[in-house]
């Protein structure tokens, strides 16, 4: 009971603070979050004060599942959305005449392109993250989550998060660092959100009734600890008013640099790897029906992605003022990558031998296993990206641009993909899926979308790279950068196609899910608790 | 700059030998003798509880491992 009032207090005092922050501030940006906060922290007051001293329902040892089902429903409406503003992004590459003079500020390529990187990797991969790392997390200690409700803090914190991010990159609020733009007082709620998050896992993991932690677990904990310490140091900066959107980065010049790369390469590493690997290990397995190809070679595969990546960083800042010997290690360090990264995509495929079968049957299992191709894929490619040599060709080109997509189109998406699909019917007690035929549609739509973006990204990065290192016989540049903009026309339109492709394809997916949810058979309750099989 | 040659002398003696020592102990300690029971176990932890926790406290000793162990040969 004193919890609840003490809630209720809490919600009072940050609509206040919410409301006085709104009036005294300093830029509009800032206004519209405080009215924002304000909003949704009075609504919850409410809310909270219509069911402060109602009875409380006995306390189950169920699994909580209701904050996995809302995730899988926010991972598929950020998907959709985080896909849209990239086709519509991608278009006003290709026709600039889309960044109409009225929205500018607003709508145009600046303004939305962090609204598409933030969308997919934060709000379609976090949320996909934090609701399958729930799900796994009870199934493998065989306890209920930890904390009682604190997983639906993480929840909804999490997507209020994304809103606030979102619609100040429309207004304007960024702090101009790659996939860390929100500024600092939204830096600051996502610590606390974090830290939140982490000791759900955490108080899951040692409460549990199994002897083991499976390793699904160790790449989603080190997901989990990883970002939290990258987003602390990456985003330390003073605010220049406590009403004002505004801060000043605590780092300068190319200590900046490097911070900004350590964490960016890293978000690459354990958000996009690790804690989708932790996916890898649990939905795969599960959808084959027969364990993890080799247990060893995944707790190596762990070790040695953890020891690794967190150096790999610096080959972003190749012929920069960074010092040599720096990217040199960050070089160095990427190739070495590459083993235990092929070691987790053999891990993955081979634990389909004896079932290969499966690949013609289902296409949930195609798409996993596609997905791990192309994590394959995208792990050679990064390495070899960060030679020295290669990299004067393709740096700042669309050959990068490329890369990103084949690893979170190709492995990202496809293995969120393959777990909503397995996930759905089960968190909504249904025999089976909607249509397996809607989702080899989805599949075929998928692939081939990216196969074009990846393929047009390749000829329009090399071609890019080639013309402008290209000099004639007295040393002078042959082409002026309008050139190369120009001649990437053709490949730009093609990328826009493919993605519209793999929009498509999620459309389908959504309404696959939600025919599933709404219209597939119930399963019939099993009589006993059975062992799987 | 002191402070950095420290530093850097540290990272690339003491540092780096221990980074590299948790990380051979590691695999070592994977392809330990006995090692392989334990590992199927855990391997199999995806087959049980799917629907609901341990609450009986039966423990992890189900009948999964077993089962694919045949499967594989």
């Amino acid at each position: 009971m004193m919890w609840e009032y003490i809630k209720l207090v809490a919600l009072g005092l940050v609509a206040l603070a919410a409301a006085l922050a709104a009036h005294f501030a300093r830029d509009f940006g800032y206004e519209v979050h405080a009215i924002l906060v304000m909003v949704v922290a009075a609504g919850m007051f409410v809310w909270q004060l219509r069911h402060t001293d109602e009875p409380k329902p006995a306390p189950t040892t169920e699994y909580l599942d209701g904050v996995v089902r809302a995730g899988v429903i926010a991972t598929v409406f950020w998907a959709l959305v985080g896909f849209l503003a990239g086709v519509f992004i991608a278009s006003q590459l290709a026709f600039p005449s889309l960044n109409p003079i009225w929205a500018h500020g607003y709508l145009n390529f600046g303004r939305l392109r962090p609204v598409h990187t933030s969308a997919v990797i934060f709000a379609f991969g976090g949320n996909a993250l934090i609701a399958t790392s729930f799900y796994v997390v009870q199934r493998t200690s065989a306890v209920r989550l930890w904390g009682g409700n604190a997983a639906w803090f993480v929840f909804w914190g999490y997507n209020l998060f994304i809103v606030l991010a979102a619609s100040g990159y429309v207004l304007g609020i960024t702090q101009s660092k790659e996939y860390a733009e929100p500024e600092w007082y939204m830096d600051l709620w996502l610590t606390i959100v974090w830290l939140v998050y982490l000791a759900v896992f955490l108080g899951t993991i040692i409460k549990r009734k199994e002897p083991h932690i499976y390793v699904a677990n160790w790449f989603y904990l080190s997901f989990i600890v990883t970002i939290a310490m990258l987003h602390v140091f990456n985003n330390l900066a003073i605010p220049v008013s406590l009403f004002g959107s505004k801060s000043v980065d605590v780092y300068s010049g190319v200590q900046d640099m490097m911070v900004q790369w350590w964490y960016g390469h890293n978000a690459v590493g354990f958000f996009l790897t690790a804690g989708f690997l932790g996916m890898m290990y649990y939905f795969v397995p599960k959808q084959a029906e027969r364990p993890i190809y080799s247990y060893k070679l995944s707790i190596i595969h762990f070790w040695a992605l953890i020891f690794l990546y967190i150096w790999a960083g610096p080959h972003h800042l190749h012929y920069t003022a960074l010092p040599d010997w720096a990217s040199t290690l960050g070089m160095v360090f990427s190739i070495m990558l590459w083993m235990p990264s092929w070691g987790g995509m053999i891990n993955g495929l081979m634990t389909l031998s004896g079932a290969w079968d499966k690949l013609r049957t289902d296409p949930i299992m195609r798409m996993m296993v596609v997905s791990v191709g192309f994590y394959g894929m995208s792990t050679f490619e990064g390495p070899m990206m960060s030679i020295k040599t290669v990299n004067s060709l393709s740096h700042y080109t669309d050959w990068t641009i490329g890369h990103v997509h084949s690893g979170a189109l190709g492995w990202n998406g496809m293995i969120t993909f393959g777990a909503l699909y397995f996930l759905t019917p089960r968190l909504w007690n249904k025999e089976r899926l909607y249509s397996l035929r809607l989702v080899s549609w989805h599949f075929w739509l998928a692939t081939i979308g990216i196969v074009l973006y990846a393929s047009s990204m390749w000829v329009s990065g090399i071609m890019e790279g080639l013309m402008w290192r290209e000099v004639d016989a007295q040393g002078y540049l042959v082409n002026s950068f309008a050139d190369t903009v120009a001649a990437r026309f053709p490949m730009l339109v093609t990328r826009a196609v493919g993605g519209s492709m793999y929009l498509t394809g999620g459309f389908i997916m959504a309404y696959n899910l939600w025919k599933t949810v709404t219209s597939a058979p119930e399963k019939a309750p099993a009589a006993t608790a059975v062992p799987a099989e | 700059m002191e402070q950095f040659i420290l530093m850097q002398q540290f990272a690339l003696s003491w540092a780096l030998i221990f980074l590299t020592a948790v990380f051979l102990i590691v695999v070592f300690w994977v392809f330990r003798p006995g090692g392989r029971k334990a590992q199927e176990d855990a391997a199999t932890t995806i087959f049980r509880h799917e629907d609901r926790p341990d609450v009986a406290g039966e423990g992890a000793r189900g009948t999964a491992g077993t089962t694919f162990k045949e499967a594989r040969k």
